[in-house]
């Protein structure tokens, strides 16, 4: 007898948007509420990880498909030249600056080099939980 | 750079040239150019030749590490001198010995040469270096040449076992002697011996005088072969007999002799100093020649024999010393004649040991044996080798018309004025060295008449025994003629050498302009020494013609209490009780070394705590408890406790993680939504982590074994609870500062952040969340790597 799990899949499809706007949103908001890039990576690598539970490791893939090493480089990678950024324009490594802009769409917006920073934070822990994940789980 | 300097260095300088002679020139024996090196050094050193006697010192210095008081410094005096001319001279006959010793073909020559090089260079190095640390360098280059020259036929395992031994012994000797020069450094703050011996009062009312003198002599000892040190030397005897004749009888051995001479000035004054080193010497001096008898190889006969003759210098030197002392003030002209005696000796030992290690190579070479037991009868076949053995072996038994004999007398004057100038007991000396020199005079016995006369046993040997080559009997011939030649004349010596030498070790005894008696005669009327002399030979002559009666005294120890055994014994002992110790406690298994750690964690930080009183409970500035802190703390309580005493691991990691979600409420409650966020979702992670593991556990060791219970387990983890609660309870009491969170709650004016936790995590201190990022890819990329590579392995 074919197992399906239909129930799940439907409810996955739905729930993943979900959890990845709910991760966004927290990864966003960290500089004044809750949240932050390291806790929003966890949740976006949950919200991956229940599509791979509803679905296939091969499905999955051809949806999605990033090499979760690369992310968790790019994001260490992204960290390390914020750093870089302020050494380049004189001030000493890893300084933050923010500042208020007026945006098109937005209004009057904050703009922190340090959401810059936490994103790196963000794919880092996204790239390497995926890549432990992953990797125990195609592992026979 | 000075020439002196360049003279010290040529031989060094030289060794890097001896593999491309050896390797490029094959038709020429190496040594032929190898021989250049000392005979010019000899020459140039004899330029420095006193023909005043009290020769002005030459000195050159060159700055090494100038910050640490270490230079170069050369200082040429008249000890120095009688040194260099023996290194150098004797240098050159054995290079010239060896060539014929050596043989071209079969021998790693390259080799030979340029440890023999390294070896006389650092000689030169001791002998000038005004310097103690530059000294200690050139004593260790000695020491490591040595030990490449004993193990020169390292495929031999009793060549690697000598080699190892006197390694051992006068590496561990110069250590001690390095700690000796440091402590005097500490007295006076310099390591010139120049400056120490003006400053030799100040340091003999120091309290380290005594540590370092033994230190320092501790070094001398174990270089020179003292009782009970001289071990290594008959075991060194594997060497090529080159080596031996150099090495081994020449200078190395000296150095010690060199090193106890050099130093008098500054130690000489105290009476430590004069027994210490007379004592030694006079038991070397018996030991040495009662054990030389008993020997059957020809070249242990004379290593023991040396051994003998260093202690009977080295208890001259003593005795010598004695003019410096105070309490002899009045006699200090006669105690000094025994350091005369002593360097004049010095001069005879090195000319007759040298041609006595010489003929016993060519014996060696032409029977291919040195067993007494194989020889004799050798003296019509090889007359030359036989005239040579009787000189040296006349002279060093004390013998006219030998240079020996000479030495031999002035030793019995210096004996017999120690006796009649000291106490009662003393007189123990002169009748023990008389005893020691009695049997001096058996083992040469043995030497000369063992060997070259009784049957002759053609049938025992290996070659046909004929006469060395003429190139092999010029060096041993050169020394015996000067053995002869110093008994007839040994004021050339006397005027020219021995007394600038006595300048040296005595500089402030005599007043200036006066001048030391120095005068020498082969014949001083009928004396004391004369009958002392004429006993030795009537008594010697008899026990070695009753030699076998006698020679039984040698079983009356079992061999098992030798010095030998007792170092073998400790070698292996010491090796054994290592590996013992070691295999006790590093029993490979973890737990082992975790309660180790663990116990020592509690002994030191909980003994800090108690010992210093450092344990208080302040709770006045605690908040009150509500009651879901109660709750939530029993909660977790009961958890830790289910944890520990489940039977199945799945309930472990139920109750681990049920504590991770509780400590998660810990965090709600205490206002850390950010940690009680990130905790949540890192529980649920490591707790599937966990389940992954426990799944994948091998099959067959699957049935649910219960804790085991160990009573040492749980002392160390009640210890270790104890410990960090009583800490967390003294530090809350310690509020030594204020806390600078404060500043952080600036944060949305610094960083613009209404979320300190954020703020703090990516703008104040980023570089911590930089490295973490850091960590955790590193570990990602390290899982992925463990199972990938596996996976590859077990493909391929």
């Amino acid at each position: 007898m074919k197992f399906t799990d239909v129930i799940l899949q439907t409810s996955t499809k739905i729930l993943v948007f979900i959890i990845l706007t709910f991760s966004i949103y927290v990864m966003f908001a960290g500089h004044h509420n809750p949240g932050g890039g390291f806790i929003g990576g966890l949740i976006t690598a949950s919200a991956l990880i229940l599509l791979y539970i509803a679905f296939d490791v091969k499905t999955v893939h051809e949806i999605i498909p990033v090499d979760f090493k690369i992310v968790g480089a790019l994001g260490v990678l992204i960290a390390l030249l914020t750093g870089i950024g302020s050494m380049v324009l004189g001030y000493p490594f890893l300084s933050q600056t923010f500042a208020y802009k007026t945006l098109p769409l937005f209004g009057k917006t904050e703009l922190a080099t340090a959401v810059i920073f936490d994103l790196g934070v963000y794919m880092a822990v996204v790239g390497t939980t995926m890549t432990i994940i992953l990797s125990i789980g195609e592992d026979e | 750079m000075s020439w002196l300097h360049l003279a010290v260095l040529t031989p060094f300088l030289f060794t890097l040239v001896v593999p491309l002679l050896n390797k490029n020139i094959r038709r020429i024996h190496t040594g032929w150019f190898v021989l250049a090196v000392p005979l010019l050094l000899f020459i140039y050193f004899l330029g420095h030749f006193p023909l005043d006697p009290t020769m002005a010192p030459v000195i050159h210095s060159i700055p090494w590490i100038p910050s640490l008081d270490i230079h170069f410094t050369l200082y040429l005096d008249g000890l120095a001198l009688l040194l260099l001319l023996i290194i150098t001279g004797i240098g050159t006959l054995v290079v010239l010995y060896s060539i014929y010793y050596m043989s071209m073909e079969r021998e790693a020559l390259h080799n030979f040469y340029v440890y023999l090089l390294l070896f006389m260079g650092a000689m030169l190095g001791i002998v000038l270096s005004d310097n103690l640390l530059v000294l200690y360098v050139f004593w260790e280059t000695t020491s490591v040449s040595s030990f490449l020259l004993i193990a020169y036929w390292y495929q031999r395992s009793r060549s690697r076992y000598g080699a190892q031994k006197s390694m051992l012994i006068t590496v561990s000797g110069g250590f001690s002697m390095l700690f000796g020069f440091i402590l005097l450094y500490t007295m006076t703050g310099t390591f010139s011996v120049r400056e120490l011996i003006g400053m030799s009062g100040q340091i003999a009312e120091h309290a380290l005088f005594i540590p370092a003198m033994l230190l320092i002599l501790l070094g001398a000892f174990t270089k020179s072969a003292q009782f009970p040190f001289h071990i290594w030397l008959p075991d060194a005897m594997e060497a090529p007999t080159p080596i031996s004749a150099y090495l081994h009888s020449a200078t190395m051995v000296k150095a010690g002799v060199y090193l106890v001479a050099r130093l008098t000035p500054i130690f000489g004054g105290s009476m430590e100093w004069f027994w210490i080193i007379t004592i030694f010497g006079v038991i070397t001096l018996f030991w040495g020649s009662f054990m030389a008898i008993r020997q059957n190889d020809l070249k242990a006969l004379l290593a023991y024999s040396t051994i003998s003759q260093l202690g009977l210098i080295m208890s001259l030197l003593g005795i010598g010393s004695a003019a410096l002392n105070a309490n002899f003030s009045d006699q200090a002209i006669l105690f000094s004649g025994a350091t005369l005696a002593a360097v004049f000796h010095l001069f005879n030992h090195s000319i007759f040991k040298g041609c006595l290690f010489m003929v016993i190579g060519i014996l060696d070479h032409e029977t291919g044996t040195r067993d007494i037991r194989k020889l004799g009868g050798l003296m019509s076949i090889m007359p030359i080798s036989f005239t040579l053995t009787v000189i040296g072996g006349l002279s060093m038994a004390g013998l006219p018309p030998f240079s020996g004999f000479l030495s031999k007398e002035m030793f019995f004057t210096g004996m017999l004025t120690a006796a009649r100038n000291m106490d009662q007991w003393v007189m123990l000396l002169p009748v023990v060295a008389w005893i020691a020199s009695v049997l001096t005079f058996v083992y040469c016995l043995i030497l000369v008449f063992k060997t070259f006369t009784g049957k002759f046993q053609p049938e025992r040997l290996d070659k046909a025994p004929h006469e060395a080559p003429i190139g092999m009997l010029i060096s041993p011939g050169v020394l015996a003629v000067l053995v002869i030649v110093f008994f007839f004349f040994p004021n050339l010596l006397s005027l020219s050498l021995l007394e600038p030498a006595m300048h040296s070790i005595m500089p402030n005894l005599l007043a200036p302009g006066e001048r030391f008696d120095v005068h020498i005669s082969a014949f001083h009327g009928f004396n004391t020494e004369l009958l002392m002399t004429f006993g030795i030979i009537l008594l010697g002559t008899t026990l070695y013609v009753y030699l076998k009666r006698w020679s039984g005294i040698y079983d009356t120890l079992p061999r098992k209490y030798t010095l030998n055994n007792a170092y073998d014994g400790g070698l292996t002992g010491l090796e054994r009780m290592s590996l013992k110790f070691t295999s006790t406690y590093m029993t490979g298994f973890l737990h082992n070394y975790l309660s180790y750690i663990f116990v020592v964690m509690i002994c030191l930080t909980a003994g800090t705590l108690l010992s210093q009183g450092a344990f208080t409970i302040d709770l006045s500035t605690n908040s009150s408890i509500e009651w879901f802190e109660f709750v939530l703390g029993i909660s977790v309580i009961i958890a830790a406790v289910f944890m520990v005493f489940s039977r199945s691991r799945m309930t472990s990691i139920i109750a681990v993680g049920s504590i991770g979600y509780m400590v998660s409420l810990f965090f709600v409650i205490f206002r850390a939504p950010d940690l009680a966020l990130t905790q949540l979702v890192v529980e649920t992670i490591t707790t599937a982590l966990f389940l992954l593991c426990f799944y994948y556990l091998p099959k067959m060791k699957k049935e649910l074994t219960r804790l085991r219970f160990k009573l040492s387990n749980l002392l160390i983890s009640l210890g270790v609870g104890i410990t960090l609660t009583l800490i967390g309870l003294s530090v809350q009491g310690h509020n030594l500062f204020e806390s600078i969170s404060r500043y952080f709650e600036n944060s949305y004016e610094l960083a613009g952040a209404k979320n300190i936790v954020n703020s703090l995590l990516v703008d104040f201190r980023a570089f911590d969340t930089m490295l973490e990022i850091v960590v955790l890819f590193a570990a990602g990329i390290g899982v992925y790597n463990l199972i990938k590579l596996r996976e590859n392995r077990r493909n391929n």
